[in-house]
């Protein structure tokens, strides 16, 4: 792999500069020196010609790095994307393809896609989310680049060491890469999105490899929800086995979440007994979140669970169970029947 | 159809019901003395790889079902496990205790042990519980140039042909691919759900051939990428106690700010 091999060689070479002129220099010139060449990629996530703005973190995380920000984005018909992304805050430059090839983000072709325009643009730093999208990509891109990807990251300590959660958040491990190139997926509840304006930065035609690709994309059926998205709500109203029923969990949970303006999550539990949609999971093994006020009702709080909603701002919980583990981490809990009490909780709420 | 010769890596990790403490030299989690089991995901692997050849899903059939593992001695136990559920052999891959390999080199070690036994199905759990990492299969596909399919709840075959069908979960719902084999699938909790192994089984799967390699057989070096500054206990969230009723809830919520 040529590409590494030369991203160290500079560093090196660049490293070395400010120790052979230490005599003229502050002794911080060093650091200031390696962080100009640092620069970052964030990979900007885009559908049916539309910016992700949750993806905006990545450019968030990337100003915690410093150096130079790039932006990328692929897909048919980019203009416009590439536009609204030339917006952001804080970015120096987008890089666009435009080739409908990319419009699913289907890593196949996406990672030699993007390999080659980080290898076009020497990157240090390669950000993404932990997103669907995020998770099946960087990878295969990590792989391809011959690096060990960092995922999930919670906080950046320097260009070289990272915060993340591990054993389904207790534990966090700090870790410091070796990789010339660095390949990262964040979690999106610990860096905010970027402002989507104020920025004025060049748009520049991306390569494309044109890689043939090997799958073919049949379908999809996305949940189609009024309801803010579960990701990056303000307020969560979730839902667990207590609820006995996808009626019982539409007719509770449903109207709690509209007086709240919340978004609506669910426990496993609730999901594999079919009260609610596999996408509304809340936990290590599927959305992480972190609201203003999460409210778990009919849910016992298993460490699964927890690993996705414990770092909520505000943990409401209801329960008949006094002695459910949700109590331990609830900074507010009330014991009784969720059937009689979250009807009262809608109807005060609406009224209040 | 070129009949399916299958590779399911499986990972032996503290068990999902245990909670798991950080060590007093913070350099990981206690592991001595705390139950270990197969990472669940690794389950619905090897389940379905068990129930592909049971269905006759695939057009071509079922040659074989290959575990591997790599780690310590006691690994061996998940690859019986494995075996017990179904599938017709293991590798076991040596590598101390302690020495636990990151991601990349897993994919690599995977990458030869497919050239190797000549697999044209990988079939990996979309992670495994205590790194998180959520890494390796799509590595193994872009070592490979294979395509993937990941976080599968929903896996079928072609009639006739190499082609196979994933649903995958996705932010906001699920996703359809269809591609050819040779490939790989990671698998989500919804894919199936596992069988115990029956003590007849267990018996029978300790007949069922073990081979123990090390990494050098498979031309792999242990290099880490990632150094552990430190691992540290999250920080504790206090509960804030009960409320009575309803108004009490609203007016607590409100005195906290969060509406």
């Amino acid at each position: 792999m040529l590409f590494p091999t030369a991203t160290r060689s500079v560093l090196r070479s660049v490293g070395a500069l400010p120790r052979s002129t230490s005599a003229f220099s502050s002794p911080f010139s060093s650091p200031s020196a390696l962080r100009r060449l640092l620069s970052s990629l964030a990979v900007l996530e885009q559908r049916d010609g539309k910016l992700n703005h949750g993806s905006l973190s990545a450019v968030t995380a990337a100003k915690k790095l410093g150096g130079s920000i790039h932006g990328f984005v692929a897909g048919s018909n980019i203009k416009a994307v590439a536009e609204e992304a030339a917006k952001v805050e804080g970015v120096e430059k987008i890089i666009a393809v435009d080739n409908a090839a990319y419009d699913k983000g289907l890593p196949e072709n996406y990672a030699p896609l993007l390999v080659e325009n980080i290898k076009k643009g020497g990157y240090t730093h390669i950000i993404a989310g932990h997103t669907a999208f995020g998770k099946s990509l960087l990878p295969r891109v990590a792989a391809l680049l011959d690096s060990q990807q960092i995922s999930d990251i919670t906080a950046i300590e320097n260009e070289n060491t990272f915060v993340r959660p591990i054993y389904a958040g207790n534990a966090i491990a700090t870790v410091e890469s070796s990789d010339p190139v660095k390949v990262i997926t964040i979690r999106g509840t610990a860096f905010p999105a970027a402002e989507a304006q104020g920025g004025s930065a060049t748009i520049e035609d991306g390569a494309d490899p044109n890689v043939e690709i090997s799958v073919e994309w049949v379908s999809e059926d996305l949940a189609k929800s009024d309801r803010p998205d579960l990701a990056t709500a303000g307020r969560v109203v979730s839902g667990g086995r207590g609820l006995k029923s996808k009626d019982d969990f539409d007719k509770i949970m449903l109207p709690l979440a509209d007086s709240l303006g919340a978004a609506v999550g669910a426990s496993r539990a609730a999901v594999d007994s079919g009260y609610a949609d596999n996408s509304l999971q809340v936990g290590q093994t599927g959305k992480v979140v972190a609201p203003q006020l999460y409210m778990a009702v009919g849910i016992s709080g298993a460490i699964q669970h927890l690993a996705g909603m414990k770092d909520s701002k505000v943990i409401a919980a209801i329960n008949k169970d006094a002695e459910a583990p949700i109590f331990q981490v609830a900074d507010v809990g009330l014991v009784g029947d969720l059937f009689e009490k979250v009807p009262e909780l809608t109807e005060k709420l609406k009224s209040s | 159809m070129s009949s399916l010769r299958i590779l399911v890596p499986i990972k032996r990790v503290i068990d999902y019901a245990v909670k798991p403490r950080v060590n007093k030299a913070q350099t990981g989690v206690e592991t001595a003395g705390v139950k270990h089991s197969m990472n669940p995901f690794d389950e619905l692997s090897v389940e379905e790889s068990v129930r592909i050849r049971e269905k006759k899903s695939a057009p071509g059939g079922v040659e074989d079902i290959c575990v591997i593992s790599a780690g310590p001695a006691k690994a061996a136990d998940v690859l019986r496990t494995a075996m017990a559920m179904g599938a017709d052999r293991g590798i076991h891959v040596d590598v101390k205790e302690g020495e636990e390999l990151e991601p990349l080199s897993v994919a690599k070690l995977l990458k030869a042990a497919v050239e190797k036994e000549k697999s044209n199905l990988v079939i990996l759990g979309k992670q495994s519980i205590d790194d998180d990492a959520a890494q390796t299969g799509q590595m193994l596909a872009g070592l490979l140039g294979w395509p993937q399919a990941t976080q599968a709840s929903k896996v079928t075959f072609a009639k006739k042909g190499d082609s196979v069908e994933v649903t995958k979960e996705v932010d906001g719902g699920v996703e359809t691919v269809r591609a050819k084999l040779p490939m790989v699938i990671t698998t989500d909790l919804r894919l199936n759900e596992p069988r115990y192994a029956s003590l007849p089984n267990i018996m029978k799967a300790k007949k069922k051939p073990l081979v123990k390699m090390s990494l050098s057989d498979l031309g792999i070096a242990n290099e880490r990428r990632l150094k552990i500054v430190k691992v540290t206990e999250p920080a504790p969230r206090q509960g804030g106690g009960k409320v009575e009723d309803v108004d009490g809830l609203v007016s607590k919520l409100k005195e906290l700010g969060a509406i």
